[in-house]
């Protein structure tokens, strides 16, 4: 099993952010492992996602529930649906352990979301965090961290 | 058309017995009264003690629009002051939490004040000898609001110098707030977690409204606890159940369940859905709680506190608290069609920090802007705020389960899909629109 380059990592980054652009949000829930997390963390350099609170703080299965639930028919705030952007700096690579198969990656963004009239700009730093499962390069976790965590939102509808 | 402002009587008949003029949620003139009347003649939450927990720690928050910060005193009690400076107006406290010490002191000109808001210092003060400034407004420093009241650590302020008392205003609805806090094994509640803040396109009643509203969940939600219920099913048999499918599920329960669970009425405005059961009733015991608990209460009060699962408390006019989950709302108006959501949370002290675990993972999951539930419900209140602009109906109706009779019942326990605490809401909301009600 060969260990990934440099540039695969740096593909990773990009083909995931491309999915979520794309909403091939099943395609994009595959590249978690299985115990993988989305963690969007509530406080600026924030350490404890559990008993502080976090913007998202997702396992597998409510992820699944979000990507079910942006199909629904029922879902009426997605009626009309939201779209999303990113503009990604070029990532990182932070991390490169074949050995102990743990790859880190730091990537700089903007991320624009957009429902009816309304868009809104979002800023922040993804830390990819990659390992090798049966030769595939899977997320353990994905921590994005935006620039303004404390700030008051309106709706966040799709992912980052 | 005639203006509201000064017309008490075209104020008044916004409220009708059994539905509420449009006005209520979309004129600007009808929300600059609401600050100025309704925000100050009520008891309004503020704070809670455990966020400054030392002398000269402040926290800075608003009452309506209106800036105040609630500080520690140097003889250890808990005080609000109006958040300007009484110089030139510039808002002293400016950070949402901090430690001020013995004094405030104002950026711009340096005048400084004692955490009960009179003034320590001013500089070149011979600059004001002969000027009769002792007469003067600004004289009296950061203006304290005298009537602030402690209740187990949560703390209330009237702005109104005369008024209800605190204990008249709030009555038995204090219960559920008793409720809450006993849920620890030492009486008392810590705010922990931090906060989530949501930015709503709709007037801040919509919410409170919605509080009580148990025929929307499994109508609006179904999206989001409807699908969860769905994954959840898809699972391979034996997986251990998901906390997050027990936040979720109950919300899309039948209208049975919410018809049986009960309202509560009280006066002022106050109510709570889950008289006899709740969303809250079924959530997986927690290891060693009930131990600590019954250590604590003996086993019998312990039960009876832990058997009550009432769903949502609204105290008028804007916050809501969830006594099983130890979550507060506060619905903060900022304008006639925006309102801050704030979500606090509490550790329940001496007890499991799973509870708290728990307790976060429902605010995130439900009241975040992040939240699928939280999206089912925005999404309703801005299509309301945008089409009450329509004129093919000026009302809107809560006629649901009236009965004239209620009218002389200030307190009662309903049907739970009835709309009588809307309409408690709004018969409050009239009276306390008056200048002096
Ligand atoms: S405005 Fe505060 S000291 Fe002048
Ligand atoms: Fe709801």
């Amino acid at each position: 099993m060969n260990a990934p380059s440099e540039q695969d990592l740096i593909g990773f980054v990009l083909h995931e952010a491309r999915l979520i652009d794309e909403q091939r949000f099943d395609e994009w829930l595959d590249l978690f492992t299985d115990d993988g997390r989305y963690w969007m963390p509530l406080e600026y350099g924030q350490t404890d996602p559990v008993l502080h609170n976090s913007l998202f703080y997702d396992d597998k299965l409510l992820l699944r529930i979000r990507v079910e639930r942006l199909k629904g028919a029922k879902t009426y705030s997605q009626k009309p649906k939201s779209r999303c952007h990113h503009v990604l700096q070029t990532p990182v690579v932070d991390a490169m352990d074949p050995d102990g198969n743990r790859y880190l990656t730091w990537t700089p963004f903007h991320y624009l979301e957009t429902r009816q009239d309304e868009q809104t700009l979002f800023a922040g730093w993804s830390r990819h965090h990659l390992l090798q499962v049966d030769g595939t390069l899977k997320m353990k976790l994905k921590r994005v961290d935006l620039v303004n965590c404390d700030s008051a939102f309106g709706n966040i509808q799709l992912f980052m | 058309m005639p203006g509201y402002n000064g017309n008490l009587d075209a104020v008044r008949a916004l409220v009708r017995e059994t539905e509420v003029h449009r006005d209520v949620y979309t004129d600007p003139e009808v929300f600059a009264l609401e600050m100025e009347h309704v925000f100050a003649n009520t008891w309004v939450y503020v704070g809670h003690a455990s966020q400054i927990p030392n002398v000269g720690d402040f926290f800075t928050t608003t009452i309506g629009i209106k800036p105040v910060v609630m500080v520690r005193h140097s003889d250890g009690s808990v005080r609000v002051l109006h958040n300007r400076c009484p110089h030139k107006g510039t808002r002293v406290a400016n950070e949402i939490c901090g430690n001020t010490g013995r004094f405030f002191r104002c950026p711009y000109h340096a005048w400084s004040f004692r955490t009960d808001g009179s003034i320590a210092a001013i500089p070149l003060p011979n600059g004001y000898e002969n000027t009769d400034f002792k007469d003067s407004a600004a004289a009296q420093g950061m203006a304290p609001v005298r009537n602030t009241q402690v209740y187990r650590d949560f703390v209330f302020s009237r702005l109104a110098e005369t008024g209800i008392s605190f204990e008249d205003y709030f009555g038995e609805s204090l219960s559920s707030l008793d409720n809450m806090i006993d849920r620890s094994p030492v009486g008392e509640l810590e705010v922990a977690g931090g906060v989530l803040r949501y930015f709503h396109r709709c007037n801040w009643k919509m919410l409170v409204e919605n509080l009580t509203d148990t025929c929307h969940p499994m109508v609006a939600h179904e999206s989001s606890a409807g699908t969860a219920v769905a994954v959840w099913k898809q699972q391979p048999e034996g997986t251990p159940k998901h906390p997050a499918v027990e936040i979720y599920a109950p919300f899309v329960s039948p209208y049975q369940f919410y018809e049986g669970m009960g309202i509560r009425i009280w006066p002022n405005g106050h109510g709570h859905t889950g008289v006899s059961h709740s969303i809250h009733s079924d959530y997986s015991a927690i290891p060693g709680y009930f131990e600590q608990m019954e250590a604590a209460y003996g086993a019998a009060r312990a039960k009876a506190i832990l058997d009550t699962n009432r769903h949502n408390t609204v105290y008028f006019p804007n916050m809501t608290m969830k006594g099983p989950i130890q979550a507060l709302r506060i619905f903060k108006p900022v304008a006639v069609d925006k309102t801050m959501v704030e979500s606090w949370t509490f550790r329940l002290v001496g007890a499991p920090d799973k509870l708290l675990e728990r307790t976060l993972m429902y605010s995130r999951l439900i009241n975040a802007p992040t939240s699928p539930v939280g999206h089912d419900d925005l999404e309703m209140y801005e299509r309301a705020q945008d089409s009450l602009h329509s004129d093919a109906n000026p009302w809107v109706n809560m006629q649901r389960l009236y009965d004239p009779a209620e009218l002389d019942q200030p307190t009662a326990v309903a049907n739970g899909t009835t709309e009588w605490q809307m309409r408690n809401q709004f018969r409050a909301w009239r009276h306390f629109m008056s200048a002096t009600p």
